[in-house]
């Protein structure tokens, strides 16, 4: 039994309760300490550093032997103020900071951000057509990355070291992509309002299809290596139940409502970026367990390179056409071009403004710095996330600036299951449930 | 306004009369042209001030299932004796979204009505976000409420005011329990008071923190920046257009 110092124990804390703490290989002998007081009820913290709670989450456990009788999460361990910053910096840079909410989907934050944005300017309609369909083709890629990493770590946190090689080989194929479209593997800010940054480099329809073929491989060998090994299926099968009614009643969206058997995902029941023209299905299934959103993963990652397959077709189709709104108080202005450094300005860009055009130079000093207006008002957008329904409500009041961006992200309001697929199973099944729930702490505390 | 467009209808309508006290929801007001403060502006069109409204009350027809949708909440909150009148604040469709500005009264049984009535049925509840508007005298803090109806595939907002001297709206939690964190959020970050709940209790910020961030006099924070000899002020005292 130890006491040690806590920066954020407050008055409340019961100082007459025998309390332990454990930081690594200690644990026989608080085991013992435990067996020797003969309580049958204790309170276990998890985390918030903790390699199997899926990020900085905390889990407060209270069990009785080795059943939790009740189970809760504490966030707020990654929050970084991205709103508030957000309120502060004008509407493109806006971007670069949604971008960084969930780490795994950035792209997901970045188009739903674009897309309400472009609502409140009211140019939805004149986003040229080649952006749409690398917006949806880079969300796509981004769910089977996102897929790969929860199946991969998922698999980590059952002791499943190869699960989580194999997942990470997989999302390397994505994250290839993402650097040749955007330069950035992560972290992207390449979706902007009024189209992407810049159109896709020579050869990437190419290296996608053949990345494409990569990514079914290791998807198909992840498949092989869990969905019919008698200890995944042990350890998944049945645990982190919730039912439909359980699932609507906590606003629980993505793999996990169609785990429950709701085939709800906001690609078919509100299209966004044309996904009403893309041919793809909805996997569902009813056995509303950690196995059954294993499996609907797997088939999303499926049915999402479906729908690169058809975006690629498209970008042949649309080469050479425009990427960014035509607009030119609202398009970005600079260009980027391949320097020695393998990235830069455009050259031709660097030189009209300042050798050719003062008008353009005064313009594009003006876009820059201080940004476009955005008429006042405010609006909801959502898309399919690959953790579910991510929503984004922005207010303007006219400025170039936000006045209020909330993101709900959809790992945040997700985690409010975790009392309900963890209590009255065992200690273990807990690391499960979480798993299933596939949280990202980058997005649940923004 | 309404009369004249919905004159040549034969059915008859339910008079957006009883909305007759919705004004447009003016949350500050902009003065010059290029919004440059300290006597900069030599443009001449300095002395222009101009109302910034997030919402303009609409009039009929709304347009598509909005008209039906506000009927039918009308017509249950007259059955449940509420006047729809004092609910409803006022409705603005507004880029072809629907809000509800609801009187924080009757917020409890608009989402039970919302939720229940079958020819409503917004059973998923996507959140609680807060806004705080400074310039909207008496009605400074707003908790704004997304709720989607995946059986007739709508969704609709709800924008609920609260003054600050009075940061109180009842929860909303036992009808969605979904909205148990987005509260405890609005709360933490706001200082919105969601009554009928002993479990407010602050979420992303630790335990003790004193003030609510997000709120707009809440400071930003951060230190000048030093960079090759230039300084760089933190991001809220920088220059700003807006």
């Amino acid at each position: 039994m130890t006491s040690a110092p806590h920066a954020t124990r407050g008055d409340f804390a019961d100082e007459s309760a025998p309390q332990f703490e454990a930081t690594g290989g200690d644990w026989d002998k608080i085991t013992e300490e435990i067996r020797q007081l003969g309580e049958e009820r204790i309170i276990v913290n998890m985390g918030p550093q903790h390699p199997s709670t899926h990020g900085v989450l905390r889990l407060m456990i209270e069990m009785d032997g080795e059943h939790v009788t009740e189970a809760r999460a504490g966030i707020g361990y990654l929050h970084t103020g991205i709103e508030k910053n957000m309120e502060y910096r004008t509407w493109v840079q806006g971007v670069t900071y949604v971008t960084r909410m969930d780490y795994l989907a950035s792209i997901f934050q970045e188009t739903a951000y674009c897309l309400g944005v472009e609502k409140l300017l009211g140019i939805t309609d004149d986003i040229p057509e080649r952006a749409t369909i690398i917006r949806v083709m880079m969300m796509e890629l981004q769910r089977i990355g996102s897929h790969f990493v929860c199946l991969g770590t998922g698999g980590n946190e059952l002791g499943a070291t190869t699960v989580m090689t194999a997942g990470f080989t997989g999302r390397e194929e994505v994250l290839r992509l993402f650097e040749m479209a955007s330069g950035l593997r992560m972290n992207n800010a390449y979706i902007r309002p009024g189209g992407v940054a810049q159109d896709l480099p020579a050869g990437f329809v190419e290296a996608a299809r053949e990345a494409l073929v990569l990514i079914l491989k290791y998807a198909r060998e992840l498949e092989n290596l869990c969905l019919a090994n008698p200890i995944f299926k042990l350890r998944t099968v049945g645990i982190g139940h919730i039912n439909l009614a359980g699932a609507m009643a906590l606003g629980i969206t993505g793999p996990i409502l169609r785990s429950a058997g709701l085939p709800y995902d906001v690609r078919k029941a509100n299209p966004y970026c044309g996904y009403e023209t893309y041919d793809f299905d909805v996997p569902v299934s009813d056995g509303a367990d950690a196995y059954d959103r294993v499996l609907l993963r797997f088939e999303e990652i499926r049915q999402s390179v479906k729908i690169v397959e058809q975006t690629l077709d498209r970008l042949e189709r649309t080469a050479g056409q425009p990427v960014m709104v035509e607009d030119k108080k609202i398009a970005w202005p600079a260009q980027l071009a391949i320097g020695s450094d393998g990235q830069g300005n455009s050259f031709e860009h660097i030189r009209n403004i300042m050798g050719t055009s003062m008008e353009a130079l005064i313009h594009h000093f003006k876009l820059v710095t201080e940004g476009f207006r955005v008429p006042a008002g405010q609006v909801w957008q959502t898309v399919e996330h690959p953790r579910g329904e991510l929503g984004v409500h922005l207010v303007s009041d006219g400025g170039t600036r936000p006045f209020r961006a909330h993101f709900r992200d959809p790992s945040f309001n997700n985690l409010q299951a975790t009392s309900i697929m963890c209590e009255g199973g065992q200690v273990a099944d807990v690391v499960v449930a979480v798993a299933s729930i596939d949280p990202v702490m980058g997005g649940v505390d923004r | 306004m309404s009369e004249n467009q919905s004159g040549g209808e034969l059915e008859p309508q339910t008079s957006d009369s009883i909305f007759a006290t919705a004004k447009d929801e003016v949350i500050g007001t902009r003065s010059g042209m290029f919004g440059a403060s300290g006597g900069s502006d030599t443009s001449g069109f300095g002395g222009l001030v101009t109302n910034v409204v997030i919402a303009q009350s609409s009039p009929r027809p709304y347009g598509g299932w909005f008209d039906d949708a506000v009927d039918f909440l009308a017509e249950v909150l007259t059955e449940q004796g509420i006047n729809p009148a004092e609910a409803i604040e006022s409705v603005a469709v507004d880029r072809g979204e629907l809000t509800l500005f609801i009187n924080r009264k009757h917020l409890v049984p608009v989402c039970q009505i919302l939720r229940d009535d079958q020819d409503l049925r917004f059973e998923l509840s996507l959140g609680v976000s807060g806004v705080h508007y400074p310039g909207d005298t008496g009605r400074e803090l707003h908790a704004v409420y997304h709720l989607t109806s995946v059986t007739h595939g709508r969704s609709l907002r709800l924008d609920v005011a609260a003054p600050e001297e009075d940061p109180t709206i009842p929860t909303t939690v036992d009808i969605y329990p979904a909205n148990d964190w987005h509260e405890r959020e609005t709360w933490d970050f706001f200082g919105i008071i969601f009554t009928g709940r002993d479990d407010l209790t602050r979420i992303e910020m630790p335990d003790d923190w004193p003030g609510h961030p997000q709120r707009k006099d809440y400071p930003l924070g951060g230190i000048p920046v030093e960079y090759k000899g230039a300084t760089i002020p933190p991001a809220d005292q920088r220059r700003k257009y807006s």
